[in-house]
């Protein structure tokens, strides 16, 4: 016989109803995934991964972060599975596959379904939607803004110190002709000087929406070796889902990147001072405050000073989203993320042409979903 | 504020039967939120089980109605369209006595509103229904022994 991959421990399962009355899918996961967790004895909190299905309609984006703000949950692995009537079956794999990686532990694979006789007029019926819309909080510009007052209250960090980072970002962006503000520089005073949107973000602070796509293809290490291009090899990886709305966040001024970032350093046997470039995801320049300091390259709250002492161009001792990050590139919507990606592997293989990098064998690239909720990090490796 | 927010044409909460029970509370003028009978946890928002401790013992209790400001911007574009007529308008997170936290609408108080600020519950006409919104507590005033 063969190895065992992994092990189902735990059940459950609901009465099936031919309609319901006013219950939320959410409401439905919560009691079934409870009975699950019951019947394998465990505590929610062993739960540290999350497999969930598409609930279409409900919650159309951020389902695992959704749910594990519902049930309590800070998974260290989540995702949608999306295969129909084999979602059930394909989460039993994967499950076992991200444990055998080294992802999580015990994961939590769970599938409901309401059956409303009238659909809700608006698709969007999860808490965000019920407990921040209503008191005009849509959209992510005001959480980020609730994060950058956090910080500034808490550290005594300043207006200019993020205007910084929007400023290397342009700046970055002028050796890059694909980017959206390739010819339009900005410098912390015209960051501060362009509209308030939501204190304290001011428009340049924030992403632009743009068309685009982006897209990587991954194969064996063995495989990899008699392709054409010189391989960059994923070294580790981390992740972590702590919340959806930014009420229900753990901390304001520190995100699930801390913990991601740290899993990744661990797996691959490196630390953030060892990166050669730094791609870091930036919706906002309040997410690169507070990434620099969660990856432990300097102290909480001291992302200003560390700004000052250092170059993030091409040219300088830490280079910091060269292809202009987001802020200068623009966001392609959910490819915005892959941006950072590709800008490794354009780098590590040397092929960056004139914002070439010097040293380029390491590279810390983020993502970050939401309101500083959903986390990934990977330390990528040149040939 | 130049305008009356109840004349704004702006998205209501979603209620379902499970959180129907805070909005009605509002609508009354009260702040009530779920509390665990097992880990004794305030949660905040509602659901079937304890998001700390996964108990399904819960029970309603109205809050105290302090809070404590987590953080606040002033809204100049609003994400809604709805809200254009009102701004710039605060949002907050309160942290309530309780321990849960929720967002909401923050009510202009005589001075510069500050994180850590003190803010006490302020049911308000916004859009049609009355919200759960908080407001500073001003300088020199007393808080009503209970």
């Amino acid at each position: 016989m063969s190895r065992s991959k992994g092990s189902i421990v735990g059940i459950g399962e609901l009465k099936p109803q031919r309609l319901t009355q006013g219950v939320t899918t959410l409401q439905m996961i919560a009691e079934v995934s409870r009975l699950a967790v019951l019947d394998a004895g465990l505590e929610p909190a062993a739960i540290d991964g999350l497999l969930v299905g598409p609930q279409v309609g409900e919650t159309p984006q951020h389902v695992p972060a959704t749910i594990a703000e519902y049930l309590g949950l800070a998974p260290t692995m989540a995702n949608v599975v999306d295969l129909g009537g084999a979602s059930g079956a394909g989460m039993v794999w994967r499950a076992a596959a991200a444990i055998e990686a080294g992802m999580c532990e015990t994961v939590l694979c769970v599938l409901a379904n309401n059956r409303e006789e009238t659909a809700p007029r608006s698709p969007n019926r999860n808490p965000i939607r019920e407990f921040d819309v209503p008191f005009g909080a849509s959209g992510a510009n005001i959480s980020y803004a609730l994060l950058m007052q956090a910080h500034m209250a808490e550290y005594g960090s300043t207006a200019p110190d993020f205007a910084a980072i929007a400023a290397a970002a342009l700046a970055n962006a002028q050796l890059n002709p694909d980017a959206i503000f390739y010819g339009k520089v900005a410098d912390v005073d015209a960051v501060l000087a362009s509209p308030m949107i939501a204190s304290p973000l001011h428009l340049l602070e924030i992403v632009m929406p743009v068309a685009g796509g982006e897209a990587v293809v991954v194969t064996s290490a063995d495989r990899a070796r008699s392709l054409r291009k010189p391989p960059v090899h994923l070294l580790g990886a981390g992740e972590k889902v702590t919340h959806r709305a930014v009420s229900q966040a753990p901390s304001l001024t520190s995100g699930p990147l801390k913990s991601a970032m740290a899993r990744a350093f661990h797996q691959s046997g490196t630390d953030a001072d060892a990166m050669d470039l730094l791609s870091l995801y930036d919706c906002y320049t309040i997410m690169v405050a507070t990434t620099v300091e969660d990856a432990g390259l300097c102290a909480p709250g001291q992302f200003g000073a560390w700004l000052c002492d250092h170059d993030l161009s091409h040219k300088g001792d830490k280079p910091l989203n060269t292809h202009g990050g987001q802020l200068g590139f623009g966001q392609p919507d959910l490819a915005g993320g892959m941006t950072h990606v590709v800008e490794a592997v354009r780098q590590l293989r040397g092929e960056a042409g004139e914002r070439q990098i010097g040293k380029a064998g390491l590279a810390l690239v983020t993502g970050n979903g939401a309101t500083m909720s959903e986390a990934t990090a990977l330390v990528l490796g040149a040939a | 504020m130049a305008i009356d927010l109840n004349t704004l044409k702006i998205p209501g909460p979603t209620i379902t039967a499970q959180t129907k029970p805070f909005w009605d509370a509002s609508a009354e003028g009260r702040l009530t939120i779920q509390h665990c009978e097992d880990c004794g946890k305030a949660i905040f928002y509602p659901r079937p089980i304890c998001p700390h401790c996964w108990s399904k013992r819960l029970l309603w209790k109205d809050a105290s109605g302090r809070g404590r400001l987590k953080s606040f911007s002033e809204v100049h574009k609003p994400g809604h369209p709805g809200w254009l007529p009102a701004a710039p308008y605060v949002v907050g997170l309160v942290e309530l006595v309780e321990g849960s936290t929720m967002l909401s609408f923050i009510l202009a108080g005589t001075r510069p509103l500050q994180i850590g600020a003190m803010l006490l519950f302020a049911p308000t006409a916004i859009g049609g229904r009355v919200l759960p919104a908080f407001k500073p507590v001003e300088p020199g005033q007393e808080e009503k022994p209970k």
